[in-house]
């Protein structure tokens, strides 16, 4: 018998490939007779369209083909996939969002027209050429700004720029609360706009086959099934089964290669008019522009606490920037993904949040990792650490008063946590960052002339996304469920089809490390397949931290069917009763007995079934599952970080970040560590460096890497990463989700320690060296 | 205007008629379908391009493929031996989580080895300089650093 797989630092499989350069991602396909496409975008945050000339576009060489929207104008809007119903009981509104814009464009990087030619230079050039006639009308780019009166309109169906007003929790009894409170600490405060910037830049590449009647649209995205399903019954009207979405290797996503883009319906339609596979691969350029945003909140937040600091309430109001249209998932991110977790690891009894979407002339603004829940985490966590230091109490003590310590625990705010222990995580921080030892390194500091800080978040997220019927009844569109299929070969090794998808988190090792830890046999014998419409039964897809908790929960459900059939085979091989037989990592064995026959021996008996029980099993062994989780899953942790400012400079070093994180049973510590580092580094990211900017004219200032801070190497310093265990208890692996704690709890920790570093209530972020220096001066 | 470039690339002597706009990443690329070196950016920050010309780690996005004329390259393709073997750095990499999506890391590994020849036994804090020219959006550079740590080591021992 093997040692046991789980919990094992396993290097990973898809390395060779990736280190070797053999990786396929998309844009490393090139299908015989290809074309290659270029868009010709807005340059205006808000124009009507007057003309479209093309004819010395179509006139230079190697063009093949120029589409408007007036050749798109009978396909469908790309579609939203979350209705959110407003405090009046009424639907959100839904403007159209055309893949080519229709007499209008609203915002800078709207697409206009796709050129098409025999080569991607040739279409970039034609696309320069191209003269679109713009009546250049009044934008706005502020969230608060377009709510006001007189503000630009966008969409004639969403007076005063909003989608909805919606809210969360009884405002009555939440003002109540405030009315008997001994303090209240109250946060205005920006949480930035930012940039996903996956390495990868997307890329779609659609071709159409007239023989088999039939498209395949090889695309950079994070779930293909969805991409798929969104594209064919809500855009262009098609069957499913004539269309092929495939994801192979996808460079990061982040959240923003979960969306059906306009790109990616303008290629796969163009295939089919052209007669030739179309290939869209973007430029970083055009990624500013055209991938979805993130965050973007502006929000007033109160705390009520009693004399002790126990929490009596929480208020908080937010105004939500959409951009000018509704991406795929924009509207449930600042919503149900973040007023429900507004309770964080606390037991405020109420709770009333009310939130404004607002359409500008920017971006689409959509899921970004974390999606709605860094942003709530920065509401509770930045709140908790000033009413601490307010109320002249300890933060870590402020914390343990107001921990939830039982569960399951029913949160105000709809959630009901199944598990956690959040002083076990905050103890682990403490000692992990050396908490003891900080008034020392303060001291040292202040001898240097340093300013010194040290900040607490204590997060939580709710992953696993998302039990179906309860995502339905808060307006999810569609089930949140995932597939898996377990093939057993005839000589017992197995390829698992999976419809979570892999885009760096490392499921062919992770999840064959789970195949191969049940069934008992090496990990080199299982091989893990996603990312392909034709070769998996169905997807959700890779998001919201879903992937083990939901798609290797469908994994081990199957694995539970061969298991079973096994059983049944393995009885009638030793002569044995069925419930005699017990199996343990790849022996199936008569109980009290010495009989036994391995996993191997009884898919050879499936697959060469001469001494079978034919009367009551089919041969082969090749199962699949559905699996639809009973509750999220709730993964939480502490993060502390400490920082160093040079007062001259403004200049802030992240002397040390611990953080510890709960995420149920691990697979491979490994890749979760991995994963921890890299969310953390995009917190680190938006709290110190990150900022989109735009003009007041809604030019995107913030479009490159010379002028969007990307987090480097030397901006950020080695992390101590640890884990406390309290397994979920609603799925068999007992595991709750890491891919997004890091973003989500490392704001709130930096800006905490860097206020606590300047003496300062607030501080906006991105704090970069030059806010950091102006709050000291204000301050002096 | 066309323009006849010819250059070593992995060892193997290549020639072809290319505009003369050609960047030397569209070569290696696009003509030679050596598609294990990148594109990340259009500014010439990410550093996912990274190949080895003439012995020095350079970004083939900001080099013209007929600046490149009579130059040995070696790109991702051309650093694991014949028979498949991982080169040392590229070993450190895969003991060390160094990657995790795979889109940046042949710009890293063709950097690491290039820092790596003159620097046998590196500090953190000279990794982390050495790596401004590459940008990772996923492994947060933590576990990058150790790896070219290692890598470094391993190199000079031979290994």
């Amino acid at each position: 018998m093997n040692a046991p797989l789980i919990g094992a630092r396993i290097e990973r499989k898809e390395d060779y490939r990736f280190l070797t350069g053999a990786g396929q991602y998309t844009d490393d396909v090139t299908l015989p007779n290809q074309s290659y496409a270029a868009f010709v975008r807005s340059p205006h945050a808000h124009a009507k369209i007057k003309s479209i000339k093309q004819d010395k576009a179509k006139k230079a060489p190697g063009v093949l083909a120029i589409y408007t929207g007036e050749d798109l104008s009978k396909l469908g809007g790309l579609p939203c996939g979350w209705l959110i119903t407003d405090v009046n009981g009424q639907s959100m509104k839904e403007p159209p969002h055309p893949s080519l814009a229709q007499g209008k464009v609203r915002y800078v990087g709207d697409q206009v027209a796709i050129v098409i030619a025999e080569t991607e230079a040739q279409a970039r050039d034609a696309a320069e050429l191209v003269e679109v006639d713009y009546e250049v009308l009044p934008a706005v780019v502020d969230g608060a700004k377009a709510r006001a009166k007189g503000a630009p309109q966008l969409h004639d169906i969403a007076p005063d720029n909003t989608c909805y007003v919606w809210a969360l929790g009884d405002k009555a009894v939440c003002d109540a609360a405030f009315a008997k409170a001994a303090h209240v600490t109250k946060l205005d405060f920006i949480n930035n706009r930012l940039i996903p910037n996956a390495m990868e830049p997307r890329v779609a590449n659609g071709s159409y086959s007239r023989a088999d009647d039939a498209y395949t649209l090889h695309v950079a995205s994070q779930n293909p099934h969805v991409e798929r399903l969104l594209m064919t019954a809500f855009v262009m009207g098609l069957p499913e089964h004539k269309v092929r979405v495939v994801a192979g290797d996808v460079g990061g996503g982040f959240g923003s290669k979960i969306y059906l883009y306009a790109e990616d319906v303008a290629v796969t339609w163009a295939s089919r008019q052209l007669g030739r596979p179309v290939k869209w691969t973007s430029d970083r350029s055009e990624a500013f522009l055209s991938d979805a945003h993130g965050r973007d909140h502006h929000t007033i937040a109160e705390l009520a606490m009693d004399k002790d600091g126990k929490f009596l309430g929480m208020r908080v109001k937010t105004t939500a920037n959409v951009g000018a249209y509704l991406s795929t998932f924009a509207s449930c991110v600042p919503t149900i993904l973040y007023a429900t977790l507004l309770a964080g690891q606390y037991k405020t009894p109420v709770i009333h949040c009310e939130v404004s979407a607002v359409f500008t002339n920017t971006t689409p603004v959509d899921a970004y990792r974390g999606a709605g829940r860094p942003e709530a985490t920065y509401v509770v966590e930045r709140l908790v650490e000033t009413a601490a230091r307010e109320m002249k109490l300890d933060p870590a003590e402020i914390r343990r008063r107001n921990f939830i310590t039982e569960f399951p625990y029913q949160t105000p705010v709809a959630l009901q946590y199944d598990i956690g222990n959040y002083n076990a995580t905050l103890d682990a921080a403490q000692k992990l960052g050396d908490v003891a030892g900080y008034a020392a390194r303060k001291k040292a500091s202040e001898a240097k002339g340093r300013l010194r800080g040290l900040g607490y978040a204590a997060y939580i997220e709710a992953c696993g996304i998302a039990p179906s019927a309860v995502a339905g009844s808060l307006g999810a569109r569609a089930g949140l469920f995932e597939a898996g299929e377990v093939r057993v070969h005839p000589t017992g090794s197995v390829t698992v089809f999976t419809g979570s998808h892999s885009h760096g988190q490392g499921h062919e090792t992770t999840f064959a490390q789970v195949v191969a830890d049940r069934l008992g046999m090496p990990i080199e014998n299982v091989d893990i397949v996603h990312g392909d419409t034709s070769k998996i039964l169905f997807g959700m897809g890779t998001y919201g931290s879903r992937s083990i908790a939901v798609g290797g929960t469908a994994i081990v459900k199957a694995l539970d069917k061969i298991v079973a059939k096994g059983k049944k085979i393995a009885a009638h091989l030793m002569e044995a009763a069925e419930a005699d037989i017990e199996f343990d990592r790849g022996v199936y064995q008569v109980k009290g007995t010495d009989k036994k026959k391995m996993f191997g021996e009884v898919a050879f008996a499936a697959y060469v079934p001469h001494n079978y029980p034919h009367d009551k099993l089919e041969p082969g062994l090749n199962e699949n599952a559905f699996y639809d989780p009973s509750n999220f899953t709730f993964p939480a942790g502490t993060y502390v970080c400490e920082v160093e400012v040079d007062p001259e400079t403004g200049k802030v070093k992240i002397e040390r970040f611990s953080a510890v994180d709960d995420f149920g049973k691990v697979i491979n510590p490994m890749i979760v560590e991995g994963q921890v580092h890299g969310g953390v580094t995009q917190g680190i990211g938006q709290a110190m460096l990150e900022g989109c900017r735009y003009s007041d004219d809604g030019q995107l200032m913030t479009g490159s890497y010379m002028d969007y801070c990307m987090p480097r190497a030397d901006d950020v310093p080695s992390y101590k990463v640890d884990t406390r265990e309290t397994p979920c208890t609603h799925n068999p692996l007992g595991v709750k989700g890491c891919g997004e704690a890091g973003a989500i709890g490392a704001p709130a920790a930096l800006i905490n320690a860097l206020t606590d570093a300047l003496g300062v209530k607030d501080i906006p972020m991105p704090a970069t060296p030059q806010v950091v220096w102006n709050a000291l001066q204000k301050k002096n | 205007m066309a323009v006849k470039v010819s250059m070593k690339v992995n060892g193997k002597a290549v020639s072809a008629e290319v505009e003369d706009r050609t960047l030397l990443v569209t070569y290696i690329r696009e003509h030679l379908r050596l598609t294990g070196t990148h594109v990340g950016c259009d500014t010439a920050q990410c550093g996912a391009c990274t190949v080895d010309m003439n012995g020095k780690a350079v970004k083939s996005c900001s080099i013209l493929a007929m600046q490149a004329e009579g130059a040995q390259i070696t790109t991702i393709e051309g650093v694991a031996k014949p028979d498949g073997t991982l080169h040392p750095m590229q070993a450190a990499f895969k003991e060390n989580h160094g990657l995790q999506c795979g889109f940046c890391t042949p710009g890293m590994v063709m950097n690491a080895i290039d820092f790596a020849k003159g620097n046998p036994n590196p500090s953190e804090q000279e990794i982390r300089e050495a790596l401004d020219g590459n940008l990772c959006r996923c492994t947060g550079y933590h576990n990058i650093v150790k790896s070219i740590a290692a890598g470094a080591k391993a190199m000079a021992a031979g290994t």
